[in-house]
C-alpha cells in the first residue's frame, strides 16, 4: 500500500502536468517557447544544486561541469544515433525515443562523475569543498577542449533540436518532485541533520559522508539531466558554455531563492531569467540593472527570497526537519 | 514484481532488433515564414545579435557602430526600395544561449528581415539553425569558422558571412611567412581554449609545412592566463624564426611582452584576433615588428576605404578597426540584397544575397560562393609605431 502510494505521489504529477504542457506547446509562439525553455532548465538546474546547497549545507561550485557532462554525453549519443530509426514508430517519435534514451545517458553519465567527484571531496567542509567543486568543473572543461573526439574549443554542433515544451516540463515536474519527495524521505531527514549540525548527525548515526555522497550523485544526475536538454535546445554545446560564471549563476539562483527552498529556487530561477529578458531593452546596462537587483534583494531578505520555507507554507516560521 | 523484472530486459533487445538505418531525411517540414513583407514607408528592420558585454565586448561594439554608419548612410540616400532601414540591436553577453534567444525575438516578435552577427562562431553556429527554421537570412560579419556556413557537407539555406574562413586566413600567414619573408623554422602558441585559435594554428602548420617550412614547435596556453614564460621558455630552445600566435589581443599582448622579457627576438606572427587598439596599448611597444592578417587596413590609401574611415571618425572619434569595417560590409550586403531582392520576403532576400557578386566593400571585393561564404582578399599587417602598417594583400588562391 505505502508504495503504491509513493509511485503514485511520483507520477500523478507528470500525469497532470502532460496535457497541460501539451496545451502550452499549441499556444505558445516561438519566442515565448525559447524562453519558457531557458526558464525550464534554469529551474532544472537551481532545484538540483538546492539539493547540494540548501538541503545538505555543503557548498558546491561545480553544478556546470556536471551540466557538461550530461551535455557532451547526450549529445553524443543522439549524433551517433542520428541515422537510426527504431522500425515500429514513425520518425518523430522514434527521435524522441533516441532523445529520451540520450538524456537517461546523460544523467547516468553526470551522476556517474558526481560518485567520482564526490567520494573524495565530501569528506571536506564548506570552503574546501568549493574549492574542489570549482576545480571540478575547470577540469572537465580543460579535458573537452583538449579532446578532439568532443569537438575541442568548437564543441559538438549539428545537433539535432529536440527539446520542446513537454521534455523540458516533464523533467521540471520531475526535478521538483524529486526534490519534494527527497526532502521528505528518511535520506531527506539526514541531509536536514547534516545541515543543521553535522557532528550531532553524526553522533546520532548518520552516515554523514555517504548521505552527502548520495545528494551529491542525485544533484550531479540532474544536472546533466539540464545540460542534455539545452544541447538540443540551442543545437550546438562547447566548453565554454559550462564555465565558472555558469556555476556561479545557478549559485545565485539557488541563494536568492533561499538556501533549503524548494520554490525559493523555482521563484528564483524563474524570476532572474525572466527578469533578464524583460531588462534586454537596456542593452548594455542590462548587466548592471541585473546586479542591482540582485543588491537590493540579499540587502532586504539575506535569507533569501523565500528563506528555507516554501510558498505553500508561509505561516511556517522555519522547518527543522521535525515533525511533518 | 518479479514477472515484470524479466520484461526489461526482453523490450530492450526488442527496441535493438526493430532498429534500421533512417530513410534518407524527408526534408525538415519548414515553419511558416515568419516575416512577410512590410508595407510600403514601413521600416525594414536588420536585427543585429551582438556581444556588448562580456569578454569579446569591444567586438560587438565595434560591429554596431560600423552597422549604424553604413544604415545611416543609406537612409540618408533613400533607403532600401521605398523604405527606411531600422536597427534592433540586443546584447548576448557573449552567451551561445542568450544568442539563439535573441535571435528567435529579433525573427519572430520583431520580424527584422535579416539578421546580422554573431562575431563569433560559437554563438552564430547557435543562430544558424534560428535563421534557418524562420527563413530569415543571417549575414555574419566575422564568424570564420567552416561550420557556420556548411554542416555535415550542407549549407545552411539562410546563413551567409562577408568574411574570408579559416584555412584562408591561416594559409595566407603560411604563404606570406614562406614567400614573402623567407622563414624557414617556426613556432606555434595557440589558445587551446578557443575555436578559432586552434582551427588557424592547425590551417597555418599544414600549409606552412606543404610549403617546404618546419615547424619546430606546437605550444599552447588558455585565454586569461598571465604567465607564459614556461611555454616561451620551451619555444626559444628550439630557435624559431617566428612564432606564430593567433589568439585573441589580450593574451597576445601580454605573450609579446613576456618574450621580449626572455630575451626573444622573434616577429610574432597573428590573426585578425589582434586588431583592436588595445593590443598596442597592453604590449607597450613588445609587437613591434610583428605581422599579422587582417581584414583590411585602415592605412590602405584607396579612396573608398579613406573615406569610410574618415566618416567613421567623424562619427565615433576612432578610427575603425576590422570588426567595424566588417559590420558595415554586412550591413550594406544585406540592404544592397534587399534592395535587389524580388520582394521582401525571407526566401527572396535570401536568393539576392546568395547571387552577390563584386560588391565593392571596404574589406574588399566580395563575392558569395556557393557554401554561401565570402570570396575575398586579405590583408597583412605590419606593426610599426604601435599601429598595423599596410604590408601586402594576399588574393585568394
Amino acid at each position: 500500500m505505502r508504495r503504491l502510494r509513493s509511485l503514485a505521489l511520483a507520477v500523478l504529477p507528470l500525469a497532470v502536468a502532460l496535457p497541460l504542457l501539451l496545451g502550452l506547446r499549441a499556444v505558445a509562439g516561438p519566442y515565448l517557447t525559447i524562453v519558457l525553455l531557458d526558464v525550464g532548465v534554469n529551474v532544472i538546474l537551481a532545484v538540483s544544486l538546492q539539493v547540494v546547497n540548501g538541503f545538505t549545507g555543503q557548498f558546491s561550485l561545480g553544478h556546470a561541469g556536471f551540466m557538461s557532462v550530461g551535455a557532451y554525453t547526450a549529445a553524443k549519443v543522439t549524433l551517433g544515433l542520428a541515422d537510426v530509426q527504431l522500425a515500429f514508430l514513425p520518425t518523430a517519435a522514434s527521435d524522441a525515443v533516441v532523445f529520451a534514451g540520450a538524456l537517461a545517458a546523460g544523467m547516468a553519465a553526470a551522476a556517474l562523475a558526481g560518485l567520482l567527484v564526490g567520494l573524495p571531496s565530501l569528506r571536506l567542509r564548506g570552503d574546501y569543498l568549493a574549492i574542489v567543486t570549482l576545480g571540478f568543473g575547470e577540469i572537465i572543461r580543460s579535458v573537452i577542449e583538449n579532446s578532439p573526439w568532443l569537438g575541442g574549443a568548437l564543441g559538438l554542433t549539428s545537433l539535432p533540436l529536440e527539446t520542446g515544451v513537454v521534455g523540458v516540463g516533464l523533467a521540471v515536474v520531475a526535478t521538483v518532485v524529486m526534490a519534494w519527495r527527497l526532502l521528505r524521505s528518511t535520506q531527506g531527514r539526514a541531509l536536514l541533520a547534516i545541515r543543521e549540525d553535522e557532528v550531532a548527525a553524526e553522533a546520532m548515526g548518520v552516515d554523514t559522508t555517504g548521505y552527502k555522497v548520495r545528494a551529491f550523485v542525485i544533484s550531479a544526475a540532474f544536472a546533466g539531466l539540464a545540460g542534455g536538454l539545452v544541447a538540443h535546445l540551442i543545437g550546438s554545446i562547447s566548453p565554454g558554455n559550462f564555465g565558472f560564471v555558469r556555476s556561479m549563476e545557478i549559485v545565485v539562483m539557488v541563494v536568492l531563492g533561499g538556501l533549503g527552498s524548494i520554490s525559493g529556487a523555482v521563484v528564483a530561477a524563474a524570476g532572474l531569467t525572466v527578469a533578464l529578458e524583460l531588462l534586454r531593452e537596456f542593452q548594455a546596462y542590462r548587466m548592471v540593472a541585473y546586479a542591482l537587483l540582485l543588491i537590493v534583494v540579499m540587502l532586504a531578505r539575506p535569507q533569501g527570497l523565500l528563506g528555507t520555507r516554501e510558498l505553500w507554507e508561509p505561516w511556517r516560521r522555519r522547518r527543522t526537519g521535525g515533525a511533518a | 514484481m518479479r514477472g515484470a523484472r524479466g520484461v526489461a530486459p526482453v523490450a530492450i533487445l526488442l527496441a535493438l532488433a526493430a532498429c534500421e538505418r533512417k530513410r534518407p531525411a524527408e526534408g525538415v517540414a519548414a515553419a511558416a515564414p515568419a516575416a512577410a513583407a512590410p508595407a510600403p514607408g514601413q521600416p525594414l528592420l536588420l536585427g543585429h545579435v551582438a556581444s556588448l558585454t562580456g569578454n569579446e565586448a569591444t567586438f560587438g561594439d565595434s560591429t554596431e557602430k560600423g552597422i549604424r554608419l553604413a544604415v545611416d548612410e543609406r537612409n540618408a540616400g533613400g533607403g532600401v526600395a521605398g523604405h527606411p532601414v531600422a536597427i534592433r540591436t540586443y546584447d548576448d553577453q557573449g552567451k551561445p544561449e542568450e544568442a539563439a534567444i535573441v535571435a528567435t525575438r529579433l525573427a519572430v516578435e520583431d520580424r527584422a528581415q535579416v539578421l546580422l552577427g554573431e562575431v563569433a562562431s560559437k554563438r552564430s553556429l547557435a543562430m544558424a539553425p534560428i535563421a534557418d527554421r524562420y527563413q530569415v537570412p543571417m549575414v555574419t560579419p566575422s564568424s570564420t569558422n567552416p561550420k557556420v556556413t556548411v554542416e555535415n557537407d550542407q549549407v545552411h539555406p539562410y546563413v551567409f558571412r562577408v568574411c574570408f574562413i579559416d584555412p584562408f586566413q591561416g594559409g595566407v600567414m603560411a604563404r606570406f611567412a614562406r614567400q614573402t619573408l623567407h622563414l624557414s623554422r617556426v613556432a606555434v602558441l595557440r589558445d587551446v581554449g578557443n575555436d578559432y585559435s586552434v582551427g588557424l594554428a592547425d590551417f597555418f602548420l599544414a600549409r606552412f609545412r606543404a610549403l617546404g617550412g618546419e615547424v619546430v614547435d606546437d605550444e599552447s596556453y588558455k585565454a586569461g592566463d598571465q604567465d607564459f614564460k614556461a611555454q616561451l621558455t620551451a619555444i626559444k630552445a628550439h630557435r624559431p624564426e617566428a612564432i606564430y600566435v593567433p589568439g585573441y589581443y589580450t593574451d597576445v599582448a601580454l605573450i609579446a611582452r613576456q618574450a621580449r622579457e626572455l630575451g626573444m627576438a622573434q616577429p610574432l606572427l597573428g590573426g585578425d584576433g589582434w586588431d583592436s587598439a588595445k593590443l598596442f596599448e597592453i604590449s607597450r611597444g613588445a609587437l613591434e615588428g610583428s605581422y599579422f592578417s587582417d581584414h583590411y587596413s585602415a592605412e590602405d590609401p584607396s579612396p573608398a576605404i579613406q573615406g569610410f574611415v574618415s566618416r567613421y571618425r567623424t562619427r565615433f572619434g576612432a578610427v575603425p578597426d576590422s570588426m567595424a569595417a566588417m559590420g558595415y560590409d554586412a550591413a550594406r550586403i544585406a540592404m544592397d540584397a534587399m534592395a535587389r531582392a524580388r520582394d521582401l520576403t525571407g526566401p527572396a532576400i535570401r536568393d539576392a544575397l546568395a547571387a552577390t557578386r563584386g560588391f565593392a566593400g571596404i574589406t574588399g571585393t566580395i563575392s558569395i560562393d556557393a557554401h554561401h561564404d565570402a570570396v575575398k582578399p586579405a590583408v597583412v599587417l605590419q606593426v610599426v609605431n604601435g599601429a598595423g602598417k599596410f604590408v601586402a594583400a594576399v588574393q585568394p588562391d
